[in-house]
């Protein structure tokens, strides 16, 4: 699982597997983040606890016990990326029936309060007599990330693999990077973050940032703990409605969450007019979108507050 | 300077002016007693919700994900603008040989060294972990704004309490000689502190050597302090602080901020310690013409920084300026425009309201006036982010400090008077030798033991 280098089709073989196991909540991953083994019963099976909180059993023998990377390990592999990746996410808005559950997916796995989202659905209007969508935000990873150049710590940081990562154990809580992120894409952990007691004694993951930090930035990292895994970050593998591709630039290839069906990335957003958020500030984003062009469901949204058209 | 003087009456003179100048030091009265608890008082209470946000996490404050900088900032942001006046007076000032600003260098310092102390201390108050403050030097990164600044504020520091110290050691060698009526170990403060100054040719030309050199190396420290303070700001793409004239900007807004509190503490002291011989109507009515200049300069950035934007209204621009000129925050940025600006330079341009206690009021006026106005410069532009705010509490959307918060704002006020009146009940408030040497008293009379001891 370690492996740096993924054809394209290993990458889809890979995560077609690792979904069949993530049924069972005993994928690699899971066990690499937080899970604890409860107890082992007499038959050989072996009770864990996924990080959504549920208790599994499973048979002793279907494990491979998964290496526990030692924090400093974690963190360094964790700055380093993964190499000749180069990650990118399309969100088709004229797919986006605000069904949420990429937020709901997304707040289970980094350990959110309902307040905190690292992928926010926001309605949108651009201009007055525009029509109204929902657009999905996660981090856009930009290329030119501000949020990065001010950390004074270099706690946040940009990965070769095009990830913007945080490191929770560094972080001195200036929120010099809240004030600099043009995308509100960053969170902080006013108080104790959510199940801070069920995450004691774990150690830290930085590609999920998990355990979360009393006093710490957080926001989206595309799920880079599952990435390494093969598999796709959670927001995407969540959503119902095909509104996201995940994938890898240098491959040219991204893989939808929801039909799994891998397409040319360059074919994609040149065929459906792809944009980038605010791309006059220069920040160079690393998340395309499609234009919300012929949808087929009404927009339910409340109408937006004046003076806050994006 | 007066003409030169006859020994004896040097001697009476230098006895009286030395006596004017240590009240504040000697003058021991309930009124200082009970000016000192109250501070204290406040100061515990602020170290009390100190302790309350670590234990439970800077969400006592009333910062969220959106508002992510509130009147922390601004109260440091305060607090490096007023400590600019100490460059102001009494380097510029000096530099440039300009006579009647000497006896307020020492006030000008004293306000320095008490606020830029303080913005350090606030500044650390306002992290999520100050508990990990030790990784700023394990792990700077020098293409951060917060490690510029983080450099100038303590060489800024370090300069000030230089430039307090060094024209007091002859001050000091005179408390050593002269003083009575304080404690023992005070008196050994003095004599430590003094260097064994003996007052002759040589250590004068020393020290007024090394006087030039930091009086110039103040200035290019003194103008970065601020500068780089507005470049937090200015380095976002926010709209509101993504503008190219926030260094000078800021940095005249401090001197606004820097001259009506030495003017206030020109104004207790006098009335405090009875200097109206020292501190006199001629100094107010030069400070009030300082303060009419330093406001015209900052108007000036003001129309700019308005008008230009305001012009063009564009989309995000457009949205923070019209809820400054008429929105939720209208009134207090009338107040500061007001208040701050127009009516300190219709007033003062009045000899009338040059004097002492209209200036005092003024000054007060004004002083509140710039804190509003760094706190109209950070709260409204994080209140209106690019992208809308939704799917969070109502509460997140806008900001008003808690109690936890105040008390520990206010902190930084009378962490800042704690320092200043330590300060004058340590030192004199103004420089004796140079005050002497002004009235045309001869260095060598300062030496002199006087006889009555
Ligand atoms: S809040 Fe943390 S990550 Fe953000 S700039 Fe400050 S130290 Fe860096």
């Amino acid at each position: 699982m370690e492996q740096n280098y993924n054809t394209r089709r290993s990458f889809l073989k890979s995560l077609g597997v690792t979904l069949g196991v993530a049924g069972l909540g005993v994928s690699s991953g899971v066990l690499t983040s937080c899970s604890k083994v409860s107890s082992v019963s007499p038959e050989g099976k072996i009770r864990l606890l996924t990080p959504g909180g549920t208790l599994v059993e499973v048979d002793a023998s279907q494990l491979t016990p998964a290496e526990m990377p030692s924090l400093t390990d974690n963190q360094k592999r964790g700055r380093l990326g993964m190499e000749g990746k180069s990650w990118v996410m399309v969100i088709d808005l004229s797919k986006c029936r605000n069904a949420r559950q990429c937020m709901a997916a997304c707040q289970n796995h980094h350990q959110l309060r309902p307040e905190q989202h690292h992928i926010n659905v926001l309605q949108m209007q651009d201009a007055e007599h525009t029509a109204p969508y929902y657009m999905p935000k996660p981090c856009m990873h930009c290329d030119n990330p501000p949020c990065t150049k001010v950390c004074p710590v270099n706690a946040t940081f940009k990965r070769a693999d095009g990830i913007v990562l945080i490191d929770n154990e560094r972080c001195i809580g200036c929120r010099f990077c809240i004030a600099a992120c043009p995308y509100s894409a960053r969170v902080f952990n006013w108080f104790e973050p959510r199940d801070a007691e069920k995450y004691e004694g774990v150690t830290y993951n930085i590609e999920a940032n998990v355990p979360q930090k009393k006093g710490t930035i957080s926001k989206c990292l595309f799920s880079a703990d599952l990435l390494r895994d093969g598999k796709l970050p959670s927001c995407v593998s969540a959503c119902p409605n095909s509104v996201y591709w995940f994938g890898d630039r240098n491959e040219d290839a991204v893989t939808n969450g929801t039909t799994k069906e891998t397409v040319s990335f360059s074919k994609l957003i040149r065929d459906n007019g792809a944009y980038t958020l605010m791309e006059e500030l220069g920040t160079k984003p690393r998340v395309y979108y499609l234009p919300p062009k012929n949808r087929t469901f009404p927009f339910e949204g409340e109408l937006i507050e004046k003076g806050h058209q994006g | 300077m007066n003409e030169i003087k006859s020994p004896e009456e040097s001697r009476k003179s230098l006895d009286r002016i030395f006596r004017d100048l240590t009240r504040s030091i000697t003058h021991r009265d309930e009124m200082s007693r009970f000016w000192l608890f109250i501070l204290v008082m406040f100061a515990i209470v602020g170290v009390w919700g100190f302790i309350i946000q670590i234990q439970r996490g800077l969400g006592v404050t009333g910062m969220r994900d959106y508002v992510s900088w509130g009147a922390y900032i601004a109260n440091f942001v305060f607090f490096v603008a007023v400590s600019l006046i100490g460059f102001l007076i009494s380097s510029t000032l000096h530099l440039l040989k300009i006579e009647w600003s000497k006896p307020i260098s020492r006030v000008a310092e004293q306000v320095a060294i008490a606020a830029v102390a303080m913005a350090g201390l606030i500044i650390v108050m306002d992290m999520g972990r100050p508990d990990r403050l030790q990784n700023v030097f394990l792990h700077g990164r020098f293409a951060s704004p917060i490690l510029w600044d983080l450099t100038v504020v303590t060489t800024y520091l370090v300069i000030s309490v230089l430039l307090f110290y060094l024209p007091l050691i002859p001050d000091l060698a005179l408390l050593r000689d002269r003083l009575t009526g304080v404690p023992e170990i005070q008196k050994k403060i003095y004599t430590v502190l003094a260097l064994g100054w003996k007052g002759n040719e040589e250590q004068y030309r020393l020290v007024t050597h090394a006087m030039r050199i930091l009086m110039i190396l103040i200035i290019p420290v003194g103008l970065s302090i601020h500068t780089v303070t507005s470049w937090l700001f200015a380095s976002t793409l926010r709209a509101g602080w993504d503008t190219t004239i926030f260094g000078p900007y800021f940095v005249s807004g401090a001197f606004v901020a820097g001259t009506a509190a030495v003017v206030m503490v020109m104004f207790v002291y006098r009335l405090r310690y009875r200097l109206k011989n020292y501190f006199t109507h001629h100094h107010f009515d030069m400070m009030g013409k300082l303060l009419v200049f330093v406001c015209l300069v900052y108007l000036y950035f003001n129309i700019n920084e308005f008008l230009v934007p305001g012009y063009k209204m564009r989309l995000h621009e457009g949205i923070h300026l019209r809820e400054l000129f008429a929105g939720g925050y209208s009134r207090m940025f009338w107040f500061v425009q007001i208040a701050g600006l127009i009516l300190p330079i219709f007033l003062l341009l009045f000899k009338y309201f040059r004097r002492p206690f209209p200036m005092f009021l003024i000054s007060f006026l004004v002083l509140v006036a710039s804190w509003f106005k760094r706190y109209v410069i950070v709260i409204p532009t994080m209140e209106h982010p690019h992208l809308p705010v939704q799917n969070v509490p109502d509460y997140f959307k806008h900001y008003a400090p808690t109690s936890n918060e105040i008390v520990i704002l206010l902190f930084g006020f009378v962490g800042a008077l704690i320092i200043i009146t330590l300060l004058a009940k340590l030192f004199p408030v103004i420089s004796i030798w140079e005050y002497a040497h002004q009235q045309g008293i001869d260095k060598k009379y300062l030496t002199e033991k006087p006889e009555n001891q």
